[in-house]
């Protein structure tokens, strides 16, 4: 039975994974982003805070992600269900990038074109939405995309702690020792990571012209 | 600030010193004032305080010692942001914000104001007029324009909201001399007809004594000499003898 086959086969099975996929993805950088945007935000405001927060973030992503997944299951609440598990575990992991991006987003803006905004007596609120945070968006929109394609992957394992997504199709060819059901989660998931990053990247570009 | 009678000076440093922490002082026991409606240009090598002096009087930074007085109110004692949009500010390649419009950045102030759209449209037609630059212009942005083009924006940018006072930081420092010539003949002009407190910083000689009604003469953060121009150019001041020598000798035609 030729791959294909076997996808057209289980294509309930196929969508119903891959749909569990793009939840936890999805839910986890709706998550990381809510978090991470606004750190990196703080850092650029309390420098201090900058090697606290972003040494962190940088400690959370050397922790190997299937002992990521172990280390929250005692946790209460997400503990209980598998997906909350994934979810918290893949937001965590996608942090890093979204804190760093913002900040270093935010820093990058011309300091000319800062001090002549604040010169001419802009809070620094209405810096940092009108101008700043415009001004840093594609550098911001370039974490998010990485993070997801890192996130799609990463999920995969997630299937390991029974929390679903096309890792199910991973584990059980490893168990079968049959390369098509490997190939039947592990294309799917390529494919959604190459749509992300097609995606993500257009907005990028779209965002960066300034 | 227009219904009290404050008669005296529009900005007023008295006794001021800037240092940063480390020790660096960049301002050194600055007493200088200037009048409602002078053009004062403050003259320097780079390194002489001088845009730290400018720097000031909008309170971006914060005098370590003595006091900076605007409409004879300290600047610690202003609202800081009123303080801000009642000074145009002009720095050197405009520092216009590249994601908005020409229209846009000019209603910066205007709009911070919370003014009306049709009394801002207005103002943003005469703003252009007024700096010499076509209403077509209203709509691109930045990156379209010349050097000399954006400079203009970022003039009619600082005077759209009509502020009293207008610094301005090297502000043709970074365009050709021809273009550079334009816009000084143009701003003078503007200038006669406005009668802004200016504070103009440059360490161009000619341009200095072409718009200051005094230049002051700053030199490793503190102030060697304030002069009219005429002063200026019979002065027997070393520095100022050594300005004249290094510029005259550049164009010897003058």
């Amino acid at each position: 039975m030729g791959l294909w086959q076997f996808l057209v086969q289980n294509r309930k099975e196929v969508l119903e994974l891959t749909g569990e996929h793009l939840w936890l993805v999805g839910a986890a950088m709706t998550l990381a982003v809510a978090i991470g945007v606004p750190l990196g935000i703080l850092v650029t405001r309390v420098p201090r805070l900058n090697k606290a927060v972003l040494g962190g973030a940088n400690i959370i992503q050397t922790i190997p992600s299937l002992a990521l997944f172990g280390f929250l299951l005692p946790a209460p609440w997400i503990g209980e269900r598998a997906d909350r598990l994934a979810i918290l575990a893949l937001t965590l992991y996608a942090l890093l990038p979204l804190i760093r991006n913002t900040s270093v987003g935010i820093q990058g803006v011309d300091r000319t074109v800062v001090e002549a905004g604040r010169g001419m007596g802009m809070t620094d609120r209405q810096l940092l939405w009108r101008v700043e945070l415009p001004l840093a968006m594609g550098v911001i929109i370039a974490g998010v995309r990485v993070a997801t394609v890192i996130s799609v992957g990463v999920a995969t394992i997630a299937a390991a702690i029974g929390a679903g997504g096309l890792g199910e199709f991973i584990f059980r060819g490893l168990a079968m020792v049959n390369n098509q059901v490997i190939l039947a989660g592990a294309i799917p998931a390529s494919c959604l990571a190459l749509a992300a990053d097609m995606g993500l990247g257009w907005v990028e570009k779209r965002l960066s012209q300034w | 600030m227009t219904d009290n009678a404050y008669a005296g000076p529009a900005i007023e440093f008295r006794d001021v010193s800037f240092q940063y922490a480390s020790g660096l002082a960049l301002l050194k026991g600055l007493n200088l004032s200037v009048a409602r409606g002078e053009t004062l240009v403050l003259l320097g090598r780079s390194g002489s305080g001088k845009t730290t002096a400018l720097k000031l009087i909008n309170h971006l930074l914060s005098p370590t010692g003595g006091q900076v007085r605007v409409e004879g109110v300290a600047t610690s004692q202003w609202d800081v942001i009123r303080l801000r949009r009642s000074i145009g500010y002009v720095i050197q390649e405009a520092g216009l914000f590249p994601h908005f419009t020409v229209a846009k950045n000019i209603a910066l102030v205007p709009s911070l104001e919370k003014w009306d759209e049709a009394r801002t449209t207005a103002r943003v037609a005469e703003m252009l007029k007024l700096v010499g630059l076509d209403q077509e212009l209203a709509g691109r942005y930045p990156r379209e324009l010349s050097g000399g083009q954006r400079q203009r924006v970022g003039v009619a940018r600082a005077l759209a909201a009509d502020p009293p006072i207008l610094l301005m930081d090297e502000p043709f420092g970074a365009l050709d001399p021809l273009t550079r010539a334009e816009l000084q003949r143009e701003f003078a002009e503007l200038q006669r007809r406005l009668r802004k407190t200016v504070v103009f910083v440059t360490h161009d000689l000619h341009e200095a004594l072409f718009l200051a009604d005094r230049v002051a003469l700053m030199e490793a953060g503190e102030l060697e000499a304030v002069l009219t121009p005429e002063e200026f150019r019979g002065s027997r001041h070393p520095l100022v003898s050594a300005y004249r020598d290094a510029f005259l000798s550049e164009r010897p035609q003058e």
